[in-house]
């Protein structure tokens, strides 16, 4: 591929434009900068839902109350929901590394509407900004879950309505952050980038952008009816004016199970990054990837009854929905396999972001198997609203996408920042993490199996060891993210000047100094018809 | 842009589509009077699909756009029915 940049332009992270300090910052519409402003506010959100994620497992340490009162916990897992999945998990991956990375892995100088990607990110603050209201002012913190269920969402005493305000404009947030790269892939294209060239990271932003796009006005919808509900007792959910409940629940999943994947595509496409590239090997089965990333898109968005299978639905419904929950697993079997495959043979090179890669593939495969046993009918009813679900979700929000998401920041980090982490420290840091996750999560599943039910402060005493071995994990686990945080925090600042491609990879962000000019390229890259994203000989 | 043909279209016609939408909207109240039963939302359904459909076809221009701009807003729709259709196994059969 062709190499395009002046080494004498200033990089993005120094250029001085119209404001300066700050104002530089988030008055930007750079692409890049706009990445960086969502990683860090992001991280700070991430730390608060840790903190709260560590109290709760402190509650429960012990049965009976150990540091909170059962309100106080309803809460704390409320918040830390909230937090986690619309200011952490959904704008993750695309907002931070799809901002970052995307234009110049096509090979474009910018997303095709800058102005509005800048807006995505304010509009992001003021969700994070409105949610945070909801727990300092009024009337005590929401209580309802991040799903905020009706009924009881709009029958709550606590401060509800700033918390779904806030969850409503994130939505926004990622509308327009998904039609911004809808475009961009579709115009911006550098010449001869084909759809059989792009990455697949590229790809997995493609499908994405589509759910955030279609998926996410609906709970948008929803939760405005919620706080009619909630002001004007409108009857459309309230059984006691005639609506229906589970008419809320269809509605929220429509959206949220969605959502799941808007988390977990481009954790895949990260992950079908870094292996390649450390395997210095063609990527196994290009199109069987792709296909299956646009199977998981679409049919993701039909699947989203499998979280109500105790809710009342019909009969013919639960056969429908637990028919393609198991259809869905298949494409990502599928991507499984490719990256198996893709390691078979490869001259492999272990570095930090592979073994973060390796080990996402282990607890993605334990969190896809134990979904389908939420997804058949029967085991559903035995462990639904158990300890086994929080695990399996764990398992796949956060050791999918977050794992993937500490793979792409050690990969792509020489990159964004020009300068290299400290490799044994980084290495430290992942095995302290990983083993503190196992030991956190693992134990939930035995939990849930022996019938202990989520979102409850206090337990049987049959259950106690598990929850001292899973607060142990939480301790341990918090300890590895210490230490891969303050490494790459100080390597930002501190660390050796990292190469222009130090992986060796074959796409187009390599080929641009690290860190990138302003523009990321002098001339618009042009890819040969043989060139390709894992064209490795 | 310069390179691609900018349609023009005739006043005449979005003041017939004006016209058409606006009668469609007394349709779809004057609908209400009459008992449909379960089928009531279905009436009011195909009223604003057909609305969004002439909206979309004349004032958003997609009759005289390129394909594939066609085909996803096609699919998008697809998505749409699909998920009402869905949604409805479980009321229909509750």
């Amino acid at each position: 591929m062709q190499t395009a940049h002046s080494a004498n332009e200033a990089n993005y992270l120094t250029y001085k434009g119209k404001y300066k300090g700050l104002l530089g910052w988030i008055f930007s519409t750079d692409h890049k900068r706009i990445g960086l402003l969502y990683l860090y506010s992001i991280l700070t959100m991430f730390s608060v839902g840790v903190l709260l994620g560590l109290a709760m497992k402190f509650e429960l340490l012990a049965p009976g109350k150990t540091i909170m009162e059962a309100q106080t916990y309803n809460s704390a897992f409320t918040v830390h929901g909230v937090i986690m999945i619309f200011m952490v998990v959904i704008p993750g991956l695309p907002a931070v590394f799809g901002n970052i990375m995307l234009p110049i892995m096509i090979g474009a100088k910018d997303v095709a509407f800058p102005k509005l990607n800048l807006l995505s990110w304010w509009l992001y603050v003021l969700g994070v900004i409105l949610v945070l209201a909801a727990l300092m002012f009024g009337s005590g913190a929401p209580d309802t879950g991040w799903t905020f269920y009706a009924p009881y969402s709009f029958k709550s005493g606590t401060n509800l309505l700033p918390a779904v305000f806030g969850a409503f404009v994130l939505g926004f947030s990622s509308i327009l952050t998904g039609l911004n790269f809808l475009v961009t892939i579709h115009r911006l294209r550098c010449p001869g980038m084909k759809w059989t060239k792009m990455p697949l990271f590229v790809w997995t932003l493609y499908g994405t952008a589509w759910i955030q796009l279609l998926a996410t006005p609906v709970v948008g919808i929803t939760l405005v009816l919620v706080a009619l509900e909630r002001m004007f007792g409108i009857g459309v959910f309230d059984p006691a004016l005639g609506g229906d409940p589970v008419l809320y629940q269809h509605l929220f999943w429509i959206y949220s199970h969605p959502a799941v994947y808007v988390m977990i595509l481009p954790a895949m496409g990260a992950i079908s990054e870094i292996i390649p590239t450390f395997s210095q090997k063609q990527i196994f089965g290009y199109k069987a990837i792709i296909a299956s990333t646009m199977a998981i898109a679409f049919v993701g968005y039909l699947v989203w009854g499998h979280h109500m299978f105790t809710a009342g639905m019909s009969g013919t419904a639960q056969y429908y929905f637990s028919l393609l929950t198991f259809i869905v697993a298949i494409p990502s079997a599928i991507k499984v396999f490719n990256w198996i495959s893709t390691m078979y043979k490869g001259s492999i090179n272990v570095q930090t972001p592979l073994y973060w890669a390796a080990s996402f593939v282990f607890v993605f495969l334990i969190g896809g198997l134990s979904g389908l046993v939420l997804g058949a009918l029967a085991t559903d009813i035995y462990v639904h609203d158990t300890a086994f679900v929080v695990a399996h979700f764990h398992y796949i929000v956060f050791g999918g996408t977050g794992f993937a998401f500490f793979a792409a920041a050690h990969y792509w980090f020489p990159k964004i920042y020009g300068r290299m982490y400290d490799k044994g420290w980084a290495n430290t840091g992942w095995l302290v993490f990983f083993i503190g996750f196992l030991a956190l999560y693992t134990p939930m599943f035995y939990l849930g199996m022996m019938g202990m039910p989520r979102r409850y402060y206090d337990y049987l005493d049959e259950f106690h060891s598990g929850n001292i071995l899973s607060t142990f994990g939480s301790w341990i686990m918090v300890t590895g993210l210490v230490i891969i945080v303050v490494n790459l925090v100080r390597s930002a600042r501190k660390g050796e000047p990292a190469e222009m491609n130090p992986w060796h990879s074959k796409t187009l962000e390599w080929t641009v100094s690290s860190p990138p000019p302003v523009e990321n390229f002098d001339e618009l890259p042009v890819i040969a018809e043989d060139d390709g994203p894992y064209n490795y000989k | 842009m310069s390179e691609e043909k900018h349609h023009i279209v005739p006043y005449r016609v979005y003041i017939i589509v004006l016209l058409a939408l606006l009668a469609l909207t007394f349709a779809s109240i004057g609908i209400t009077s009459i008992e449909l039963g379960e089928y009531t939302v279905a009436g009011a359904l195909i009223f604003a699909c057909i609305k969004s459909f002439l909206v979309l076809t004349y004032f958003m221009h997609l009759k005289y756009d390129k394909k594939y701009i066609r085909a996803m807003v096609v699919f998008v729709f697809v998505i749409f029915v699909v998920m009402i259709v869905i949604t409805f196994l479980d009321y229909l059969y509750r």
